[in-house]
């Protein structure tokens, strides 16, 4: 994708200047609420019309002020998908997800609705009414039904903020398998670090109507060091064998131990730094049910914290936060051997 | 016992099929005007809702009088007249009486429908390529059947009564254009015709009654259908 946007709107007291150019397949839009994110995202939907500027989208001339260019939003090709789903309570699932695909001329039809249908799980729903489906059901037709109008533009507006965590951990799945088997572009907006880290490549940053920087997701992570959640590690647990109440999983060289109780177990955990403990040398008899063998990667700062990248072998990395005054007395260096310690109820199901 | 003399039944046949046609009639207009105030952004939209709504404020005598002004000699009456149709003082004035007065509760019904309709939705309608037509077509008309239901019968109960408009440009003709308010009225003012209004009072009763209730039953089918 190709995405070039350079916009001012004016809204009351309300001012949105924005500009940027974006290559990236998977870019997020992080902001808190009143930053502009929704008029941004009307902006790009056609809803709103810029007081000036340009929105070009691959080839095409979407707005221009010194052209006098305005595409309406139905000869945009950017698919929607709204906080709620609002998928059409008079159709059923199958008639939501082809109503866009229906209106589509033959030859753009590159997406193959059974496709879609598999891929979202959507098999068993299709005779159903919209009214009768679950948040994550309705967020999964909503996507599915955005999809097949073939978009060069997905733009998802918090589709996950109306799901309660157990649903979004469901739907982060089938997004990460949309953006692997469709390729279809998408613009994520969010005020979910979690969701952008898990979904995006590159996070645009916006505040008060200006955008203020742009980053990889994982660097903004990064700051929310002195957070009261502290940095989130994201682990991937595949292929989890049980034993006495607790699950163990390799990750890279090492193997991990996590407690959940649900049958279906395994998938994408948080762990935070605030939960993991460094011991420089050896410990004995511990509680702890993981520990480590790892070398200090990296070190930064933040807010009087010490955030510590710890390198796990096997291309797997932690982040370990401790204070100061702790960094001193462990004397902690770069290419230092180190043992980390977290229990194994310190994970916390993702997805 | 209360009885229904033939002239009674004429007229409660004729007022159902002037309600009735009057407010089909109405319908497609009606949708089309609603959605226009709705969601039309132009010139003349204050004035469009103005002239709408003007018969609901006004007495429906001047309404019929304003007919009467321009369907007569000064309007287009030599015009209809040409095309050989005559309208005034024949059945199809009471129709034109009912519309324009029954019109604007259709409207308002219509409209309230269209204002609990999510405006994302329409977006989201847009984004997956819908136009403006396909849109009204396809989200909008099948999202509004119940408020066209719910204004339809209120139209019908409305056009069932009225008198004053019909009475100026319709006339008060037993068996041509008397319909059952107008008969009532009659019957009010002949000695010992009592009995006989009372009859027609109880058959009008019904008549709304069940109008009420077939719309009732239907809004509730499409509600179960709805959920």
């Amino acid at each position: 994708m190709s995405l070039f946007v350079s916009v001012e709107k004016r809204q009351g007291n309300f001012c949105l200047a924005a500009e940027f150019a974006s290559q990236s397949g998977s870019l997020g839009l992080y902001g808190p609420s009143g930053s502009g994110k929704s008029t941004l995202f009307n902006l790009l939907a056609g809803t709103l019309c810029p007081d000036c500027g340009t929105i070009r989208l691959g080839e095409r001339l979407l707005f221009s002020s010194s052209s006098r260019t305005f595409l309406p939003p139905q000869q945009r090709r950017i698919g929607l998908v709204f906080q709620q789903g609002l998928l059409f309570p008079h159709l059923n699932v199958r008639e939501n997800l082809l109503f866009g695909y229906r209106r589509l001329p033959a030859r753009e039809r590159r997406i193959d609705p059974d496709k879609v249908i598999g891929v979202l799980g959507l098999d068993e729903l299709l005779n159903r009414k919209a009214p009768e489906l679950s948040g994550g059901e309705r967020q999964r037709v909503a996507l599915g039904r955005a999809l097949l109008c073939n978009p060069q533009l997905l733009l998802l507006d918090e589709p996950l903020s109306a799901l309660d965590d157990r649903l979004k951990g469901q739907i982060i799945p089938f997004l990460l398998a949309v953006r692997r088997e469709f390729g279809t572009p998408y613009l994520l907006i969010s005020h979910s670090l979690q969701e952008l880290r898990l979904l995006t490549d590159e996070v645009l940053l916006l505040e008060k109507g200006l955008l203020t920087g742009r980053s990889h997701p994982e660097e903004i992570a990064r700051q929310s060091l002195g957070s009261s959640a502290g940095y989130l590690n994201l682990v991937e647990a595949q292929n989890l064998r049980r034993q006495d109440g607790l699950c163990n999983f390799a990750w890279g060289e090492q193997t991990l131990t996590l407690v959940d109780e649900t049958p279906e177990a395994g998938g994408a955990y948080s762990l935070s730094s605030k939960d993991i403990l460094l011991c420089s040398e050896h410990p004995q008899a511990i509680s702890a049910r993981n520990l480590l063998h790892c070398r200090v990667g990296k070190l930064f700062q933040h807010q009087g914290q010490v955030g510590v990248e710890l390198d796990c072998g096997g291309g797997r990395s932690l982040i370990s936060q401790v204070v100061e005054q702790a960094a001193r007395e462990l004397d902690l260096q770069v290419g230092q051997k180190v043992y980390a310690l977290f229990k194994a109820t310190a994970f916390r199901r993702v997805y | 016992m209360l009885t229904l003399t033939s002239n009674d039944f004429q007229a409660l046949m004729l007022s159902a099929r002037v309600a009735g046609l009057a407010t089909l009639l109405a319908l497609p207009a009606g949708f089309l005007v609603a959605c226009l105030l709705s969601y039309g952004r132009f010139r003349g939209r204050a004035l469009l809702e103005g002239l709408v709504n003007l018969p609901l404020v006004l007495p429906p005598v001047v309404v019929g009088y304003l007919l009467l002004l321009g369907l007569g000699e000064a309007g287009i009456g030599p015009l209809l007249e040409r095309f050989g149709v005559r309208v005034l003082f024949t059945w199809y004035a009471a129709v034109l009486a009912a519309l324009v007065v029954g019109f604007p509760l259709l409207v308002r019904s219509i409209r309230i429908g269209l204002e609990a309709i999510d405006p994302q939705l329409l977006l989201a309608s847009n984004s997956l390529g819908a136009g403006r037509i396909d849109t009204l077509c396809n989200v909008v008309l099948p999202l509004s059947r119940r408020s066209l239901l719910a204004g339809a019968s209120l139209m019908f109960a409305r056009c069932l009564g009225e008198f004053g408009a019909t009475i100026m440009i319709a006339g008060n003709i037993p068996g041509l254009t008397q319909t059952v308010p107008l008969a009532i009225y009659d019957y009010g003012s002949v000695p010992g015709g009592e009995r006989l209004a009372l009859g027609l009072c109880v058959a009008s009763i019904a008549l709304s009654l069940l109008v009420l209730l077939v719309s009732e039953r239907l809004a509730r089918g499409r509600r179960s259908e709805a959920t």
